[in-house]
């Protein structure tokens, strides 16, 4: 098995997330060849097409979309997709194409940021934990395999009830969430690297922590650390919608995919699918987007 | 192999303890008044402080800390602002319709994740490998609530096959029972699917490459046995303790599963308790999850313990 | 007498079945849309309880020989031409079944790592009790086999080691294991591909007698394949060699070795230095060029870019196979100049200042550098790694470090260096002048003075830094230098250890494992340093690189005057580049003197057993000691002296199980601990020599 393995917090060596135990060592190992080979696989031009797309959305929403998204026209409601409404309309008369496409931006702006600001805040911690080891590692390993053991999904949501929820919140508490996988994710790789002989030379150079830390070894799993950012992208837009949805994410009248799910599913049995289905496809798609990258990155550094 | 349980013995009081504080925080010092927020924003300042004398807010932290988690230990999980009366009933009844749920979707799931895992493995590259990898990917993607509307739609309403709301009734056979759960098992169990069948996948991929794999194919041993012997008896050992960390984001699906079809069972409990901030209900809800959760992983260290020889018996003498 | 079957060289026995007939095999992978073909009209023969040794280095295909032979080519390889033929079979044609009756009673493999080969789920015994059942016996029957297979390997104690799992084993004894599952329904043809590599001397040489032994009692035909030639000439009565793919000269083992006809032969064989050779008296030769990258398409002998004898015929017309005699073969028009093969490096040495040429006396100029006082390093309580090891490294000098795993040549290197700190009490001194245990409290100037190769160059350089990135680094570190002073410096170390200017902006995953070795030697000499440890440089490398790097190393001693620690294995190479050796077993010195004095005797018994354990292309030494058992455990050495358990000599009085012994000067400058003195030794050991034989029998 791999050095994974043999860490022991994670004697299993398998809470690295689905399949990501195997990109990390090959992570660990990318040339500069593998991304011209990346950027011509066709699952990670599909994703990216599909990300890009949405991003322009989000920027010119509110001078691409055919309405405004907020505006109520009750003499039109629950109409069904027609020429002038694509999408049709919700019980507020509201366009939903419109509202879709607005609808991408609360969703990109705190996935991402969420997702780059547990990856910094990991990363600082999973490479200290890695380099420094001893009681250093010993403590904020517990800490964080404790913090581990709970799900969560439930943790983010018990503060995201006691806190509120806003833009800022949002991006906090699931960065705070994801903080402890990443940090674990950078140590395991940290620790792949830890016995191999550059470090001792480097040693043997009289280098400083900081230069080691990140002159040496960061290099050498920033692979392993993209792997485990977009993987972290994708649970982040799931996380985001199901929080929205359940009420507990980006508030009304704002455009929002899962919110306006939950506020309009309803209307299902009287037939308005539109209401449901089209948010949902947007959902989806940017959840696939997000794992074909992933999966493109995977299967360049495995070959 | 002792200093093994032990140690996973110690980190897991350290997890509940550090679960307890985080739910404490939580739910008692954050979100600031509780009197205010049960009498609401029009009640007198002196009402208010009353209720919180009551309620023992102005106590410090941690007297507070210990003698909520010294009632929990107990049994004694506070008393519910919503109901008032104590939450344990209510979390009690919720966590044995949540168990019921939770072991029909793992029980479909586990065997469907292993099995498209190792053929996926068995077949790889080729179209069987890409079909169940794809479609796992793809069911994993899709948030439990939109999974769900749509089985709803589709089975419940359009074809009307299954019913729509997990509860059965009071007093209704094992049969109904399982009936009334389908539907709210499928999405969880689609969200599973891709992460069991993955790392089922992955393990199996490792083992078929193996040096041991090859000295049993060159033994001259037929292919079956080489896969049932061999491959999966090491490729499954950490899927194993994969599942375990499943139950997680179970537990994750299980608040918008049991929410969208009706389901009183503790995600549904949490839920509602957020939407009411009945704090009590809420944390103590969340405690009793964390319990089973940190129970959960100690139960799957233990099964890769009594399968992992490795871990077992300890190193060779070199 | 170039008919079509010259290229198979026939095997000296007439049986008229052979146990394996390869014919004109080309094997061809699929990579990336394109056809390579990775062996090229390969054929030869084996004939029944045969031996034959294919030798090759890193990609000459010798691996892939092996698994075309039991069709387990991986799925983008094929037998494009030729046949083959085992026992009569032909496997190329077999239907499923049919392969699997032929894996399963015909044919056997054992490969070089045997910890992976086994199972790790599944207890010992049954994974061999598995090859008996699939014979048709009882599963009771098939244990009783299996426990009985055991024996036949030499363990002892068979029924306790059928219930241990592969990861309780040592290498030596998993090693056994995977033998006694190879020989268990006694194939016609026994297959091994680098046994005994991973595996330390002492224990190596047992599997090799182990092997032996059974070939003969189980009449097994087999085909060895290893890039180590002394192990070959020991163990195989035919040998061909391989290069690049082709089969290049086949002959009796002990006629190719000693009288090789193919350039290729010849140079590889003068990249191993012999006895007798020593780096104050002569470098050793290389092989100029590299191997060509596989599928090329080359037309003419493949060699023949390398070749300092090619001429136009070569290149355009593959040679055919020539018989040199009714035995051997060789493919090289000019077989019969090959011996007399002009050199490619020259035979002497640099201008050297006031080296003392080849009486073997160091070019020390005495004042001890590096002094060891006491050093003991014991690791989570228990586990002595090193115990009181004394030691005084002469300026200038080069001192070999002999020993086996569990020895702690690795440790006592690290420490040195402040890698590893040492147990209380332990001294480690420069110039006198105590050293910080911890590398990183040491002042600049004692990082600049200690130095270290490392054993694996992909390990060693970070592999996201650039070559130039790599060197420049300690130039600024440690020389202190910057701007065009630097660039100056860099320069000059290139071109010292033989790199070029195109190197530098490279990665070294875009390097060959020579290159790369470079690389870390520019590394470690770019600070000026006085002492630079070797540790085991160039075990990952094949031994024609090889050959070049210590000559640069022997070079590089010369013109900077620095002093080695030269760790290593391979006994001939200590014995090439070190002036003085230390013997070392479970932590402590056995043995402390010159190098000459130390290798021609009389020596300690460890040290004996040690130099006849290791085959050597010379032959066999005078006296062979052959050592049984496990190196023990560090954690619980045994009592009085550690080598007891395992000492051929080990005296009748019980001195040795109760007391240890001192490590006492036997002749000037040569320390031994032994409770034997080195005159006793003497007599004994040097009486007991059998007439030195040449070549190998």
């Amino acid at each position: 098995m791999t050095d994974v393995a043999a860490d022991p917090l994670d004697p299993a060596g398998t809470t690295l997330g689905p399949g990501s135990a195997v990109a990390v060592t090959a992570a660990a190992r990318a040339t500069p060849a593998q991304w011209s080979l990346l950027v011509r696989k066709a699952t990670f031009l599909a994703g990216a097409a599909i990300i890009v797309f949405w991003v322009v959305c989000a920027i010119f929403g509110h001078a691409i979309a055919p309405y405004n998204p907020l505006a109520q026209q009750l003499l039109d409601v629950n109409t069904g997709p027609s020429g002038a409404h694509w999408f049709g309309t919700d019980p507020l008369g509201r366009d939903v194409l419109s509202r879709i496409i607005v609808g991408a931006q609360d969703i990109l702006i705190i996935t991402p940021l969420a997702t780059i600001l547990g990856t910094i805040v990991g990363t600082a911690l999973g490479l200290a934990m890695g380099y420094f080891g001893g009681a250093f590692d010993l403590i904020a390993g517990r800490l964080v395999e404790s913090v581990l053991a709970l799900p969560s999904f439930i943790i983010a949501f018990l503060f995201l009830v006691a806190v509120g929820h806003s833009t800022t919140t949002l991006i906090v508490v699931i960065g705070f969430v994801f903080t402890p996988l990443i940090a674990r994710t950078v140590r395991a790789a940290v620790l792949a690297e830890r016995h191999l002989d550059y470090l001792a030379a480097a040693r043997l150079l009289g280098e400083n922590p900081a230069r080691i830390m990140f002159g040496e070894i960061l290099p050498n799993v920033m692979p392993a650390i993209l792997v485990e950012f977009t993987v972290r992208l994708g649970y982040a837009v799931f996380t985001v919608a199901t929080l929205s949805f359940l009420g507990f994410g980006i508030q009304p009248p704002t455009p929002d995919w899962g919110a306006d799910i939950a506020a309009d599913y309803v209307g299902l049995t009287a037939g308005y699918w539109w209401q449901v289905l089209f948010p949902a496809l947007a959902i989806a798609s940017l959840v696939i987007a997000v794992n074909l990258i992933t999966d493109a990155i995977e299967q360049v550094l495995a070959s | 192999m002792a200093t093994f349980l032990l140690k996973r013995l110690g980190l897991m009081v350290l997890t509940l303890f550090i679960l307890s504080l985080i739910v404490f925080l939580a739910g008692q010092v954050l979100p600031g008044d509780p009197g205010r927020a049960i009498l609401g924003p029009f009640a007198a300042q002196s009402a208010v402080h009353a209720l919180d004398t009551q309620l023992g807010v102005n106590k410090p932290l941690i007297t507070r800390y210990l003698s909520w988690i010294g009632g929990a230990v107990h049994g004694n999980l506070g008393e519910s602002y919503t109901y008032q009366s104590a939450v344990a009933p209510f979390i009690g009844a919720a966590l044995i319709n949540s168990v019921k749920l939770a072991l029909l979707a793992f029980v479909v799931v586990v065997p469907l994740g292993i099995t498209g895992g190792v053929i996926a493995a068995l077949n790889v590259g080729r179209p069987v490998d890409r079909i169940i990898s794809v479609t796992g990917l793809s069911l994993a993607t899709v948030p439990e609530f939109v999974s769900g509307i749509v089985l709803i739609v589709v089975f419940g309403i359009g074809l009307k096959v299954l019913p729509v709301t997990a509860a059965a009734g009071p007093g209704a056979s094992v049969g109904s029972q399982f009936r009334h759960l389908i539907l709210p098992a499928i999405p969880l169990v689609f969200v599973l699917f891709g992460y069991i069948a993955r790392m089922a996948r992955a393990g199996t991929i490792e083992a078929l490459n193996a040096d041991y794999t090859r000295t049993a194919i060159l033994k001259g041993l037929p292919r079956f046995t080489v896969i049932r012997r061999h491959v999966l008896r090491n490729s499954l050992l950490p899927t194993i303790t994969v599942i375990a960390t499943q139950t997680g984001y179970l537990i994750g699906g299980l608040v918008v599963v049991e929410t969208l079809f009706n389901y009183q069972g503790v995600g549904d409990l949490i839920f509602k308790a957020a939407q009411g901030k009945d704090f009590p209900m809420l944390e103590a809800g969340i405690l009793v999850i964390g319990v089973v959760y940190v129970l959960a992983t100690l139960g799957a260290d233990l099964l890769l313990i009594a399968l992992n020889p490795r871990l077992r018996i300890g190193g060779g003498n070199d | 007498m170039s008919s079509p079957d010259a290229s198979l060289a026939l095997p000296t026995s007439s049986d008229a079945e052979l146990a394996l007939a390869v014919q004109h095999m080309d094997v061809t992978y699929r990579v990336r849309g394109q056809d390579r073909v990775v062996l090229r009209d390969v054929s030869f023969s084996i004939g029944r309880g045969e031996s034959y040794g294919l030798v090759g280095e890193s990609g000459s295909g010798k691996s892939t020989v092996a698994l075309a032979l039991v069709r387990y080519l991986p799925r983008n390889g094929r037998v494009s031409k030729g046949t083959i033929s085992i026992n009569g079979l032909d496997p190329l044609s077999m239907g499923k079944g049919a392969l699997r009756d032929l894996r399963a009673h015909t044919v056997s493999m054992v490969y070089q790592e045997p910890g992976r080969a086994l199972n790790p789920s599944l207890r010992v015994g049954r994974q061999i009790a598995e090859v008996f059942e699939l014979a048709g016996q009882s599963s009771g029957d098939a244990s009783e086999s299996a426990e009985n297979m055991l024996r036949k390997v030499q363990i002892s104690d068979p029924g306790r080691v059928m219930q241990r799992y592969p990861h309780e084993l040592s290498g030596g004894m998993a090693q056994r294991v995977v033998i006694a599952m190879a020989l268990a329904v006694s194939p016609s043809l026994l297959i091994l591909d680098e046994p005994t590599t991973a595996l330390d001397a002492t224990v190596e040489a047992e599997v090799l007698d182990l092997v032996a032994t059974l070939r003969s009692e189980f009449a097994t035909s087999v085909l060895f394949i290893s890039h180590n030639l002394a192990v070959i000439a020991k163990m195989c009565d035919r040998v061909g060699v391989l290069y690049a793919g082709e089969l290049i000269e086949q002959g009796p083992a002990g006629a190719v070795f000693a009288d090789p006809r193919h350039p290729y032969t010849v140079g590889l064989l003068r990249c191993i230095p012999r006895r007798g050779q020593r780096k104050d008296a002569d470098r050793l030769d290389t092989i100029p060029g590299f191997l060509p990258t596989p599928g090329s398409g080359l037309t003419g002998c493949i060699f023949a870019p390398r070749c300092a004898l090619a001429q136009d015929r070569c290149r355009t017309a593959a040679p055919p196979f020539f018989a040199v005699s009714d035995v051997r073969t060789s493919r090289c028009y000019f077989h019969e100049q090959a011996p007399d093969l002009p050199r490619a490096t020259p035979a002497s040495i640099p201008s050297a200042s006031g080296a003392d040429g080849a009486d073997g006396v160091s070019s020390a100029d005495g004042g001890p550098l590096v002094v060891v006082e006491g050093l003991s390093k014991t690791f989570g309580g228990n586990i002595r790694a090193l115990s009181g090891v004394d030691l005084s490294i002469q300026r200038g000098e080069t001192l070999g470090l002999v020993g086996e795993s569990g020895s702690g040549k690795t440790t006592l290197a690290r420490v040195l260096l402040g890698l590893i700190a040492p147990d209380q009490g332990s001294v480690v001194t420069l110039h006198d002048a105590p050293l910080n245990p911890d590398a990183r409290r040491r002042p600049r100037s004692v990082l600049r003075a200690l130095q270290i190769v490392f054993q694996n160059p992909d390990s060693a350089l970070n592999r996201r830094h650039t070559v130039r990135a790599l060197i420049s680094r300690p130039l600024s570190r440690l020389a202190g230098l910057s701007g065009a002073r630097l660039r100056d410096r860099l320069e000059q170390l290139i071109t010292s250890v033989r790199l070029e200017d195109r190197h530098l902006s490279l990665r070294p995953s875009q390097l060959s494992g020579g290159l790369k070795q470079r690389v870390a030697i520019a590394r470690a000499f770019a600070g000026g340093p006085e002492m630079v440890v070797c540790d085991e440089p160039t075990s990952a490398l094949d031994v024609s690189v090889q050959a070049a790097i210590l000559n640069l190393l022997a070079d590089l001693q010369t013109t900077e005057q620095v002093t080695y620690l030269f760790i290593s294995h391979d006994l001939g190479l200590v014995r090439y580049l070190s002036d003085r050796i230390v013997v070392l077993y479970l932590g402590r010195v056995m043995e402390v003197g010159p190098s000459e004095t130390v290798f021609a005797g009389p020596h300690h018994p460890y040290t004996e057993a040690l130099f006849s354990a290791v085959p050597s292309l010379d032959g066999e030494r005078p006296s062979r000691i052959r050592l049984t058992g496990e190196i023990p455990s560090a954690a619980d050495p045994p009592s009085g002296c550690v080598f007891h358990t395992r000492c051929p000599r080990r005296l009748t009085t019980g001195i040795c199980e109760s007391t240890e012994p001192l490590l006492l000067e036997g002749e000037p400058g040569h320390l031994i601990r032994c409770h034997i003195p080195l005159s006793e030794l003497r007599t004994i050991q040097l009486n007991e020599s059998v007439p030195h034989q040449g070549g190998s029998s």
